[in-house]
């Protein structure tokens, strides 16, 4: 940028840069200019005309009041914002914009937080001049999650540009004119993006609104507390608005290095979750089949002494990995402290081939802010937008910005931005990034060798493995290791040629954790092969699938649904049925937990707990319970350190959770984010080219037990479908039709569902999703299967 | 941010844009396109309307916006706010010639208004309305640009200015 210039806005001398609107710095300085239209992060539209100000430029005042959101800086200019010429612009301006308001602010949503409402305190008249009538404007149905009442609508736009701009997907738009200018949809249909509801947050007025909240409480009922988001790895800042006891509804805060200002929909939404009837509200014991409530004290000496009484090597720990740092490290103390060393996090994993080599703390390579900076990207196995929709975001950023983005899936998306897609079956994403690898001249070792020696680069490979050169040179070249590549049958070969591709181009390779905080399970220890610091164990405990092939006689099951949070459903439901003893410590009842579990342990859930968070790029988010926990529930911490001393186990004395966080921290002094492997990661692929393979992905509303039980996000279209997705030719072959209903078999695991025919789908694809209704019984996520006419 | 940016395109891969229209229209939209820089192709949606409302009779079917949408690589609802901004173009079927009267300050001043009436009066139609004989749709429009002639009104493709009832009825007599 060129050189700073500096301005005068109300006599005060400011700083700026050329080019920057008044507006910008007027905000920066902290001097107030009304505004609708304007928003830091969408282009300038500059057409509500609320930020009218006097300006004058080298001694000459501009002939009229200028739009400070729309009017560049310059040398020694001179911005009046609250002259009498400025002030009969922005009076007369809220004059015209309140023509056709209605003025229901007493049955309003928005009322009390409304910008509207603010400014026409402000700038605007006492008594209204107009007595002709107003313009009336029929409502939209949005969907379940956005309330609209178009009649307040004061056509700032926000929302369109929003959906250009920022989700990339135009669902609004402004149809007709003047008069009969209308924000809508035209077409009739639900906003489905995932970033959708930020335009409740981005209306100023109160024509959006969130439909979950409508009606439950006034803005200035509520007090407001900070979080941290509890579902995918961006960690997005929270505010909390509380009433009571209660989390009335979730605003994004500001933190431009994470969520910038935005939260995805699962964040804002998923709260709902919190009052589901589903909630454990006391410790519940299984006698004779029947469940009973057992008093906090009894529960805890009854686990405390099955614990201490099963042999060390009988014991598993699966911690699910939305559970906190504080919960991972004590949960994992305990495990080890009982001597045993079976404990995972990684639930949905099922190649751990790699452990060994692992890096000592995967993380995503670089900061988050910086994935928009990329040249170029290589996705492998991911389904971005679902997986990680700020993170998709900013990969939109930087594709916009001109960055190429390769993606290597076994299913095609739909994406916002341009890429290229690589599609191809699930063992087939092997062969191409083998073919990557081959453009690129290298040869690997190992069975990595044998890969790219069979590999035919085509131009795709070619043009990709180029892209990725070229970023390599200025050091922004990145790989990106999704969830489906995790839940892969060979991610330990996906990663070893992650790793040859990025030694060729000069890439990073960067890890996309799946939930909040699975990056933060390496520096608990919450992990077979890593003890808490990131220190690799020296003896490798059984790994989550591990424990379930070879059912345990103990487990101790830390906030996971048997039914959906497991790669492999069905494997998990026999191991932990044929258990002695299963602990379910659980904010929610499930009849997958109530079935296999012994003893249930209501432990507290998002917001209702202190604990931290470790995003994707390794950042540390502490956060405070916002509310209690309902009935007899209590913080996880709490309870593991009861348990600990119940245990008779040294080191479980904490005062607070703070105390527990100190103790890691200390632990975690000298680690950072290392995505170096510490060995070779040599194994043999194992999976047969041929022979059709599920792809289950796991949709964005189910990825864990909380946004499970958010009613409206699962009322979203698409939210809880169990459908098989095939390839027509595939289909015709097996005798399938669209709509029909298909059997489907993995091993001894079936399950029933309707058929739906996608040419775009690789011919040995069968796209099976996980963790939705009717997936329960199934195996594998990623693995074989076979599907005939039910 | 940037006070304009290049405009949201959208890729419709499913629609194969060499079946949409005709060889000749699909050659006249290009010729439009070939005018503005290759990511401000949709700039080309306003002649691309009128081609295809005049190929279509006179109006626009919801599909022949998508269409339009996916040859220029648009998102439909950014053809939409063209196709409803504009008077020219029509969403309903239109009879076989189009009145439009303007209905903006300037011949509003000059009896603008008388002509509405007369014309609702006398042959049954309400703006935005098609007469029963399918004669001619009659429809206000903004301002045509003409305002020293004002009132001014639009038939067809001619302007008509300094007009009266009568002369207005004339005019009417000599549609088909
Ligand atoms: S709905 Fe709200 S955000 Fe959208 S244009 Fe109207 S006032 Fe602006
Ligand atoms: S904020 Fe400047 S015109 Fe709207
Ligand atoms: S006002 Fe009628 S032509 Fe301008």
């Amino acid at each position: 940028m060129t050189d700073k210039l500096s301005i005068e806005i109300d006599g005060r001398v400011c700083e700026a840069s050329p080019g920057e609107m008044i507006i910008a710095v007027a905000d920066r300085e902290g001097i107030a200019i009304p505004r609708f239209c304007y928003h830091k992060k969408l282009s300038i539209a500059a057409n509500c005309r609320m930020c009218l100000v006097e300006a004058e430029q080298g001694g000459r005042p501009f002939p009229k009041p200028v739009p400070a959101c729309a009017t560049p800086v310059a040398a020694g200019m001179k911005v009046l914002t609250r002259s009498p010429k400025a002030l009969e612009a922005q009076r007369g301006t809220m004059e015209f914009l309140l023509i056709n308001h209605p003025l229901d602010c007493p049955i309003c949503d928005q009322g009390g937080e409304c910008e509207l409402q603010d400014v026409a305190m402000g700038y605007g008249g006492d008594v209204s001049r107009y007595s002709e009538g107003k313009r009336v404007v029929k409502d939209e149905d949005l969907g379940p999650l956005v309330a609209t009442d178009m009649t307040r609508c004061i056509h700032c736009t926000r929302c369109v540009r929003f959906g250009a701009e920022i989700a990339g997907v135009r669902e609004l738009g402004a149809t007709g004119r003047g008069e009969d200018m209308r924000i809508g949809t035209f077409v009739a249909h639900t906003l489905t993006h995932e970033l959708s509801g930020n335009i409740i947050d981005l209306c100023p007025v109160g024509a959006l609104t969130s439909k979950p909240f409508r009606f439950k409480a006034r803005s200035w009922e509520l007090t407001q507390a900070e979080g941290i988001a509890p579902h995918d790895a961006v960690g997005s800042n929270l505010h909390l608005h509380l009433r009571g006891n209660q989390v009335m509804r979730v605003h994004p805060k500001d933190n431009e290095a994470v969520n910038e200002t935005w939260i995805s929909d699962r964040d804002r939404f998923s709260y709902e979750g919190l009052a589901s009837p589903d909630r454990l509200t006391e410790p519940m014991i299984k006698e004779d089949g029947a469940w009973r409530p057992i008093g906090w004290q009894d529960a805890l000496i009854r686990v405390a002494e099955r614990l201490k009484t099963a042999s060390a090597d009988q014991i598993g720990t699966l911690i699910a990995p939305t559970a906190t740092l504080e919960e991972m490290y004590l949960a994992q103390k305990l495990t080890r402290g009982l001597g045993a060393t079976a404990v995972d996090s990684r639930l949905r994993q099922q190649d751990f081939r790699g452990d060994a080599a692992d890096p000592p703390l995967p993380w995503l390579g670089v900061p988050i802010a910086e994935l928009e900076t990329r040249d170029a990207v290589l996705l492998i196995g991911s389904d971005i937008r679902q997986e990680q929709p700020l993170l998709a975001h900013r990969l939109r950023k930087a594709a916009l910005g001109g960055a190429g983005i390769v993606l290597v899936n076994p299913l095609p998306l739909e994406l916002t931005f341009p890429a290229q897609q690589l599609v191809t079956s699930a063992a087939g994403m092997l062969g191409e990034l083998a073919a990557i690898a081959k453009a690129l001249r290298k040869r690997g070792s190992g069975s990595v060798k044998d890969l790219i020696a069979q590999a035919n680069p085509t131009d795709r490979h070619t043009s990709a493995a180029e892209r990725l050169k070229a970023a390599g040179t200025e050091r922004s070249g990145l790989i990106l290791l999704g969830a489906l590549a995790a839940a892969h049958p060979d991610y330990t070969l996906l990663k070893a040629l992650a790793y040859v591709i990025a030694e060729a181009t000069g890439s990073t390779v960067g890890y996309l954790p799946l939930a909040a905080n699975s990056a933060g399970a390496y520096l608990a220890g919450a992990l077979p092969h890593v003890l808490p610091g990131a220190r690799p164990g020296e003896a490798i405990g059984a790994d989550a699938r591990a424990m379930l092939v070879t059912a345990r006689k103990a487990y101790v099951l830390w906030g996971v649904e048997p039914s959906y949070d497991f790669a492999n459903p069905s494997l998990a439901a026999t191991a932990l049925g044929s258990a002695d003893l299963v602990v379910a410590a659980t904010a929610f009842r499930a009849p997958s937990l109530e079935a296999v579990a012994d003893l249930m342990l209501p432990i507290a859930a998002f917001a209702e707990t202190s604990g931290t968070f470790v995003n994707a790029e390794g950042t540390w988010q502490r956060f405070q319970g916002a509310v209690a926990p309902p009935g007899e529930a209590r913080p996880g911490w709490k309870v593991l350190r009861v348990l600990g001393n119940l245990c008779d186990l040294p080191g479980f004395e904490y005062a607070d959770s703070g105390e527990i966080h100190q103790e890691l921290a200390t632990l975690c002094a000298e680690v950072r984010p290392d995505n170096a492997p510490r060995g070779d990661l040599k194994v043999e692929p194992s999976l047969a080219e041929a022979g059709l393979m599920r792809v289950g992905t796991l949709p964005i509303y189910r990825t864990d037990p909380l946004v499970r039980r958010a009613a409206a996000l699962q009322r979203t279209p698409g939210a809880d479908v169990f459908a098989v997705g095939l390839n027509p030719a595939l289909a015709a072959d097996v005798g399938l039709a669209d709509g029909e209903l298909a059997v489907i078999r993995q091993g001894k695991a079936e399950a029933r569902a309707a058929v739906v025919l996608d040419a775009a789908l690789p011919p040995d694809v069968a796209l099976i999703p996980s963790g939705v209704t009717g997936s329960e019984a199934l195996g594998e996520q990623i693995g074989p299967v076979a599907v005939a006419k039910a | 941010m940037s006070l304009r940016s290049a405009p949201l395109a959208v890729e419709a891969p499913e629609r194969a844009r060499d079946g949409l229209f005709t060889p000749e229209i699909r050659a006249q939209i290009d010729a439009h396109v070939a005018k503005y820089p290759p990511e401000w192709k949709q700039s080309a949606v306003m002649p691309a309307l009128t081609l295809v409302q005049e190929w279509n009779g006179g109006w626009l079917t919801r599909e022949l916006m998508d269409d339009v949408a996916a040859y220029l690589d648009m998102p439909p609802v950014a053809v939409y706010e063209v196709a409803t901004f504009y008077g020219m173009y029509d969403l309903e079927p239109v009879g076989r010639h189009k009145i439009g009267v303007c209905n903006s300050v300037s011949c509003l001043l000059c009896g603008s208004e008388d002509l509405i009436h007369h014309v609702e009066r006398k042959y049954g139609v309400r703006p935005g309305e098609t007469t029963a004989d399918g004669r001619f749709t009659f429809k206000e429009v903004e301002c045509l640009g003409a305002c020293r002639h004002a009132p001014a009104v639009l038939v067809g493709k001619t302007y008509h200015e300094c007009l009266t009832p009568e002369a207005l009825d004339k005019l009417i007599e000599e549609l088909d």
